[in-house]
């Protein structure tokens, strides 16, 4: 029907244009379908807000809701990166290390050689994108499984920290800029002027899209939708940057401390350039192609190779970014920068969010949403006094259900056709 | 029909080490017709197109396009001449949609942009110049789609870049009835738009319900290429099984075989 709709005739033959009724039913029919999406991340969050709400009251304070956007940022960056391997159906288990190498990159440079920052930070973005690179090459080129290959990155980059950190010393970071990204609040104003340049530009983007759709009789989204969706961002922004604007010091005669930490930007940032490129350029278009199907892709003169490279060095410079935020908040570096739960909660957090870990599905909200979910778990559980050894547990049977989701929702979409 | 042929081929060798698989190979596609391309398996059919759609080299043996000789040394070359070619088993990818599928590694770009608006209006021009109504929603995956839907897709992806020749391999060989049905009216209108169509079947109702010239591969030989009107099933199947059928196809003495040029070229001259 639809075919008819945008023939040269005119708008004379249109189907019926989707009403805001449709455009939710034909959504619940897909999540019934099993095309679920984030659902299960954004109930999970729910859910658990509620319940840690309610169990420690200290759960829902502007303080703590603070801690969440610190603890996540660094799980979250290297989940954000993680994303595009998984898309290819691949893994990358050497990310937390990866990140962890590349701190102590950031952090030699800065306190032991001197350095300032920002050739430090670009020595460690550089780290990040020669390790993706290397493992790229192993994976695409020589073809060994992605598996194997990072797994013996896994070993050897932790063994490349051990040396880096001269066998076990921590190397403490006190330079200003870097200490910033994740201890630093951003003034009131500031926070409230990017929050409303952030609801306008998707909103300018939201209503161009639907505009030059609309002026080529192309099927559009009802319009109310398109509204909903600007106002529900602006809601969303506005309650977080109104909670990060509270004063979060206990005593305010000794400091003051309010704003939205200077990570959160870099976050939001990073979150729109790469959602940018995987849903509005070809490079993107290319890598769910070859998630989706690699011989498909060779045919239609993608360079698979090319792509999957890319995808590795992509995935290791975010580890970078993540290895950096992580040195931050710790204002220091360790041999366990990077080390124990970091992977597994990175790769928890895209699979939550909804990433699929049999390619070709996925964005990098997920990433963003699951690294919430993963943020919210630890924090909660953390306060009501849970042993570390309860928290991996559970971390862990939460990777396991997000996990079973995607596999189930994955069998019930190819039953019924959907994907 | 036009008396030029779109796509000619000439003495085409192709051997991999030491096995011969086209000898002598002659071959003609003309515009608006369909022509099939029959033969058992291991023929050479897919061979033959492979050559002509760059994939392997040829051994010896000259192709002419519209006229000019032209040399096809990689896929690229095939498609900037405007050869496509539907596979056996699609290449579509199940996770991207009906557009995202029709362009994909060709996509429209506005600057570093994706232009989706202009890729939609097209491929439903495409679509609808093909007369298809069988899709509801050009936004819809692949995944959802039926047999004879995704034959749709990946032949309307062929003919989206004004393709001149198109070649589809075995296109109605995993669909029901009623799809098969749609699909042969597809490849028909395809040929009724003015374009080459070269048809490889195994299924004879198809070749004699759409095609307007047969092929014939025997063992690597071109044994006949004749219209289909002049041709009856039971000397296809002939040509097929045993490389001839009284006059058409091979010598009958074995000794003046040689290497298959002699009835090749009679038959194929005759008809052209």
């Amino acid at each position: 029907m639809s075919i008819t709709a945008v023939t040269k005739e005119g708008p004379a033959a249109v189907a019926p244009a989707p009403t805001v009724g449709s455009h939710v039913r034909g959504y619940w029919q897909r999540v019934r379908g099993g095309d679920i999406g984030a659902l299960p991340a954004v109930a999970g969050l729910l859910v658990l807000c509620t319940i840690f709400s309610i169990m420690r009251p200290s759960f829902l304070t502007a303080g703590n809701f603070a801690n969440l956007f610190t603890q996540g940022a660094a799980v979250t960056l290297i989940a954000m990166g993680l994303v595009f391997v998984l898309l290819l159906g691949e893994i990358d288990l050497s990310a937390g290390f990866a990140s962890g190498v590349c701190a102590a990159v950031l952090a030699n440079l800065i306190t032991v050689l001197g350095y300032p920052w920002y050739v430090a930070v670009l020595a460690a973005l550089l780290t990040g994108m020669v390790i993706g690179t290397i493992l790229g090459f192993l994976v695409a080129k020589v073809g060994i499984p992605s598996f194997v290959v990072t797994l013996a990155g896994f070993l050897a980059f932790q063994g490349v920290v051990l040396l880096l950190m001269k066998e076990g010393r921590n190397i403490s970071v006190r330079e200003p800029v870097v200490v910033a990204i994740v201890n630093r609040n951003m003034p009131v104003a500031l926070g409230w002027t990017l929050a409303a340049i952030a609801v306008a530009g998707f909103a300018v983007v939201q209503l161009l899209r639907y505009r030059s759709r609309a002026a080529r009789n192309l099927i559009n989204d009802p319009f109310p939708v398109v509204l909903g969706r600007i106002a529900a961002l602006a809601l969303v922004l506005g309650l977080a940057v109104y909670v990060l604007n509270l004063e979060r010091s206990l005593n305010v005669l000794i400091t003051s401390l309010k704003g939205v930490p200077i990570v959160v930007p870099i976050v939001a940032v990073l979150l729109v350039v790469l959602t940018f490129v995987l849903q509005r350029t070809s490079y993107g278009r290319h890598i769910y192609a070859v998630g989706g199907n690699r011989e498909a892709a060779r045919r239609a003169g993608i360079n698979v190779d090319r792509i999957r490279i890319s995808a590795f060095m992509i995935c290791s410079t975010m580890a970078a970014v993540g290895g950096i935020v992580a040195a931050s908040r710790a204002n220091s570096v360790d041999p366990n920068t990077g080390g124990s739960n970091v992977l597994l909660y990175a790769v928890g957090a895209a699979v939550i969010g909804g990433t699929s870990l049999f390619g070709g599905k996925g964005r990098i909200l997920d990433a963003v949403l699951g690294g919430a979910v993963v943020a919210v778990i630890d924090n909660g559980m953390g306060l009501m006094g849970y042993s570390s050894g309860v928290k991996y547990v559970v971390t862990g049977v939460v990777l396991l259900l997000a996990a079973s989701v995607d596999a189930l929702s994955r069998r019930r979409a190819s039953a019924t056709g959907n994907r | 029909m036009s008396a030029t042929p779109l796509l000619e081929l000439r003495g085409i060798d192709k051997s991999f080490g030491p096995v011969q698989v086209l000898r002598d190979v002659a071959f003609a596609a003309y515009p608006g017709e369909v022509t099939a391309l029959v033969g058992d398996n291991g023929a050479g059919k897919s061979t033959l197109v492979k050559c002509i759609s760059g994939i392997y080299p040829i051994d010896a043996g000259e192709f002419v396009f519209d006229g000019q000789p032209v040399t096809i040394s990689s896929p690229r070359d095939a498609a900037s001449l405007g050869i496509e070619v539907v596979y056996q088993d699609l290449a579509l990818c199940d996770n991207l949609d009906i557009v995202q599928n029709m362009f994909l590694g060709r996509e429209k770009r506005n600057g570093l942009v994706l232009d989706e608006p202009t890729m939609e209006q097209m491929a439903a021009e495409t679509l609808a110049g093909l007369s298809v109504r069988t899709v509801k929603s050009l936004r819809q995956h692949v995944s959802s789609l039926s047999g004879g839907q995704r034959q749709t897709v990946a032949i309307a992806k062929a003919v989206l870049w004004n393709s001149k020749l198109v070649i589809l391999d075995e296109p109605t060989a995993a669909l029901g009835v009623a799809q098969t049905a749609q699909v042969l009216e597809l490849v028909r209108r395809l040929a009724d738009n003015g374009l080459a169509v070269v048809l490889i079947s195994h299924n004879m109702n198809d070749v004699f319900a759409v095609s307007d010239r047969i092929a014939a591969l025997y063992l690597g030989q071109m044994v006949a290429q004749v219209k289909t009107t002049e041709i009856t099933h039971a000397q296809v199947v002939e040509l097929i099984t045993a490389g001839r059928s009284g006059e058409l196809g091979l010598a009958v003495d074995p000794g003046v075989n040689g290497n298959g040029a002699a009835p090749a070229d009679s038959t194929t001259g005759g008809v052209s």
